[in-house]
């Protein structure tokens, strides 16, 4: 079949060949867009945190009463109180293993700084310093998380010691995240120094583990696993402690902390916020993030539904109007076939225009995103994608007219005028 | 005539339904989904004290060192204690207060009742009188209170209704980390929204439960929550002496000509601090107003705007779509029309018919799309975000639910009613 009858045709009706044509570039150049949105989301929600995180959970508590950081003696008090806790939540049934810890990944309350492979750097300028999150924690840190360890060794309890929650001393040891090892020393961080917030004091790196990630879930995949660990428990008015239980005793162990702090020191607030599964942790973190992929994907589909209808009413409108040509079609000889396929082309080379200009307004419109909001280049996968699913889309919502059309009997022609 | 094109209307509309159900819910979800999310901008971006949030003002300063100085640097957020204190007791606006924001243990004498945290506002005593605060039993407490760090705190109605049940607890005690504090004063309900006087607890948060002198605050050393932003020896145990900025410092003054006033005085004090060697950095000042600050900080959450503009794109390919449907079922009534054109209806009156009938569909759509923008917002409150108790539709924003869907709708019908006016009445007389 040439296609010049059916490019008269069109020519006919710009009108409406105009507005399925834009109607199809709108909805490519949406849809692209908030697919990618929803594909970035997705992708940030299934970033990985480096923690076992089955069958762990974690305890914020705040002393009543507790001794002052500046008052004599104050820090050991604290530390003592610390120490209590941690052996009384070590003697909770099915508890494996408990750490002190000042934050946890995704729990959006962090201690940042900035670490460098020389001293007195804090300009942030090349490549060796960047920016941190510290966790303060002892021994069992790594254990009690899950954290994998792939070069140098561990904290051991000797290495640990405890300070105050607004002592900014500098620790002798730390260990880092392999993504933060190699930013800093590509040929490998053991036994190197590092320097602190700008500081002079050398800080040995004994150990990298595999992969942490930092307490903000926002941050782009260039700081979001930048953590060095500390061996060092702090100690203030409050403490965190993360505690890992055997399989399947999650929720008995988290019912049964709470009774065990308070028989240590009553003199605390525990509320129901205070107990935590990290599976919690990571949900609050994301709630947002998925909200709005849900959120786009909805608009999407409902999108793609009144695209597709408004194709059927305007085609199904088209042939109505052709009924008495069509018959006259067939009775010179056109098969059914022929009148099905003068639809469907008709509709590919309106749809075929559409997403051109369709994919000059989904790139136009994800340059003006980036240059709004935090958003990266749309990959051209997305967009061939798109472009393929409109013209699909074209074709099945033109099916069902085209197919009315081609069943218009021959007889047609002769009646009616 | 226009009760008769009304007829006309209807009698088209019910007759192809499929079609005129399809423009309908079109219209619905476009403008459904476009009003539930200006509604939560509208909300967001809202004026948290009318009428006087323009005579709030935030004076910013730089008491920084000279490490990573750059000129173009933005003055710190907040201010330091010194700098704070010394704006507080110079007195030179109306009502200035200085504050931050902390959670405390409360321990109720009602034993049913555990121990828990409340958030806290630790502040000065013009804060009340300055941001004209509600007060549902007593009063705030006064500047003496403040200098002696007396042990005195206002309860939110919320919190009173919590630990005594709802009445006048003024004169009683109340145990605040162990320590006896006097209660004075009960707010009446009051949350202002966006939270503008301090955006380091969230800026849609609640209003705090206590609020208690932020020099007792201090001295008792309650937990600080917010950004604490330090340089050089930094922090430290004394938050007094620490060279961090981790307050905010409100000031009420009531004419132009009063702010030019104070934005020169705070340049005076910053020059003066440079030449005690206090500061470093050149004087920066800044004195934004509520609205001013709320904007520099950007607190209307950027996806909350990506959901707004994802909604209008929506609603664009709706109209679209029931442009396209309308030109239609213009025209395939081109029979009917050319009768009337014959017959002596005008041009005009043919076009004043069409746009009637667009007129009802947008009217339709228009009540669908309310349906659907309560049930939408019925959705955003339920999300776990802190601003999503407060998606509710106005009466301003009701009728600009009808009024954009007539509108969207008269204009999509603009020009398949110009398109069917246009066809000579002859050619289809014959053709029929």
């Amino acid at each position: 079949m040439t296609l010049h009858p059916i490019l008269a045709a069109l020519r006919k009706h710009k009108a409406g060949v105009v507005l399925i044509a834009m109607q199809i570039a709108l909805t490519l150049a949406i849809v692209c867009n908030a697919v990618f949105i929803i594909g970035q989301r997705i992708e940030r929600v299934n970033r990985p945190t480096g923690l076992d995180e089955s069958n762990l959970f974690l305890i914020t508590q705040q002393w009543v009463d507790a001794p002052g950081e500046d008052t004599p003696g104050g820090v050991d008090k604290l530390d003592a109180m610390q120490l209590e806790d941690l052996a009384a939540l070590r003697q909770v049934p099915d508890v494996v293993s408990v750490a002190p810890i000042n934050s946890m990944p995704l729990l959006d309350s962090s201690w940042n700084g900035a670490i460098a492979s020389k001293p007195g750097d804090t300009q942030f300028r090349g490549k060796s310093v960047t920016r941190t999150t510290y966790y303060f924690s002892d021994d069992q840190m790594l254990p009690t998380l899950g954290v994998r360890l792939v070069a140098g060794r561990a904290f051991n309890a000797g290495d640990v010691g405890h300070q105050g929650f607004r002592d900014q001393r500098d620790p002798d040891i730390v260990i880092l995240t392999k993504a933060l090892a190699d930013k800093l020393f590509p040929n490998g961080a053991v036994g190197k120094a590092v320097y602190l917030n700008g500081g002079n004091k050398p800080v040995t790196v004994i150990g990298v583990v595999e992969r942490m990630q930092v307490p903000y879930a926002g941050g782009g995949d260039e700081v979001a696993w930048n953590s060095t660990l500390i061996p060092t428990r702090l100690n203030a008015n409050f403490a965190r402690y993360a505690v890992r239980t055997k399989p399947g005793r999650l929720d008995d162990v988290m019912r049964a902390v709470t009774p065990a702090l308070y028989k240590v020191n009553p003199m605390r607030v525990l509320d129901d916020d205070s107990v935590r599964s990290f599976t919690e942790i990571r949900d609050k973190a994301y709630r947002a993030d998925l909200g709005m992929a849900i959120l786009m994907g909805v608009v999407c589909l409902i999108l793609l539904c009144v695209t597709a209808a408004g194709i059927v009413g305007l085609t199904s409108f088209w042939v109505g109007q052709r009924h008495r040509q069509i018959g006259v079609r067939r009775a010179l000889g056109a098969r059914k076939i022929d009148i099905l396929h003068y639809f469907q082309i008709e509709n590919l080379l309106i749809a075929g225009s559409g997403v051109v200009i369709g994919v000059l307004l989904a790139v136009g419109l994800n340059q003006w995103l980036m240059s709004h909001y935090e958003m990266t280049r749309i990959p051209i996968l997305y967009v061939l994608t798109g472009v393929l699913a409109m013209l699909a889309i074209g074709q099945a919502a033109v099916f069902v007219p085209a197919r009315r059309a081609s069943n218009v009997p021959p007889v047609v022609a002769t009646r009616a005028v | 005539m226009f009760a008769y094109y009304l007829d006309l209307a209807l009698r088209s509309l019910r007759r192809n339904k499929a079609l005129t159900a399809l423009m309908v819910l079109a219209i619905a979800l476009g403008i459904g989904a476009s009003m539930t999310t200006l509604t939560v901008l509208h909300v967001l971006s809202g004026d948290p004290l009318p009428g006087r949030s323009g005579s709030l003002y935030y004076p910013q300063m730089d008491p920084r060192d000279m490490d990573g100085y750059k000129p173009q640097d933005d003055p710190p957020e907040q201010v330091t204690w010194i700098d704070g204190m010394a704006l507080l007791h110079a007195k030179r606006a109306r009502y200035q207060a200085l504050m931050t924001g902390g959670a405390v243990p409360i321990q109720p004498a009602n034993s049913a009742i555990d121990p828990f945290f409340e958030d806290a506002r630790y502040t000065s005593a013009d804060f009340f009188p300055m941001f004209d605060v509600p007060f549902l039993f007593g009063h705030g407490w006064n500047a003496a209170d403040d200098g002696a760090s007396a042990h005195v705190v206002v309860l939110s109605r919320k919190l009173n209704d919590k630990l005594f049940g709802g009445k006048d607890s003024t004169g009683q005690m109340l145990r605040v980390d162990d320590m006896a504090f006097r209660i004075v004063g009960v707010l009446d309900s009051w949350r202002p929204t966006p939270h503008f006087y301090d955006l380091y607890t969230g800026s849609y948060s609640s209003e705090e439960g206590v609020f208690v002198p932020l020099t007792t605050a201090t001295d008792m050393k309650f937990t600080h929550n917010g950004s604490n932003d330090c340089w050089g020896k930094g922090q430290s145990d004394n938050m007094k002496t620490a060279t961090c900025t981790w307050l905010q410092l409100w000031v009420q003054l009531d004419t132009p000509a009063e702010a030019a006033a104070y934005r020169k005085f705070l340049l005076n004090y910053s020059s003066e601090q440079k030449a005690l060697g206090r500061f470093q950095r050149p004087p920066n000042v800044r004195l934004p107003d509520v609205m001013g600050w709320l904007d520099y900080n950007k607190v209307v959450p950027s996806d909350v705007h990506l959901q707004v503009w994802l909604a209008f794109g929506f609603l664009l390919v709706c109209l679209v779509n029931t442009v396209g449907l309308m030109l239609a079922k213009f025209l395939r009534r081109s029979g009917e029309l050319g009768i009337r054109r014959a017959l002596g209806a005008s041009r005009r009156s043919l076009f004043a018919q069409l746009l009637t009938e667009a007129g009802v569909v947008g009217l339709v759509g228009g009540s669908g799309g309310l349906l659907l923008a309560l049930l939408g917002l019925w959705l955003v409150r339920r999300q776990p975000s802190d601003y999503a108790a407060l998606a509710y539709l106005d009466l301003p924003m009701l009728l600009a639910t009808f009024a954009a869907a007539v509108v969207a709708t008269l204009l999509a019908g603009l020009l398949p009613a110009w398109r069917a006016c246009l066809i000579p009445p002859a050619l289809q007389l014959k053709s029929n």
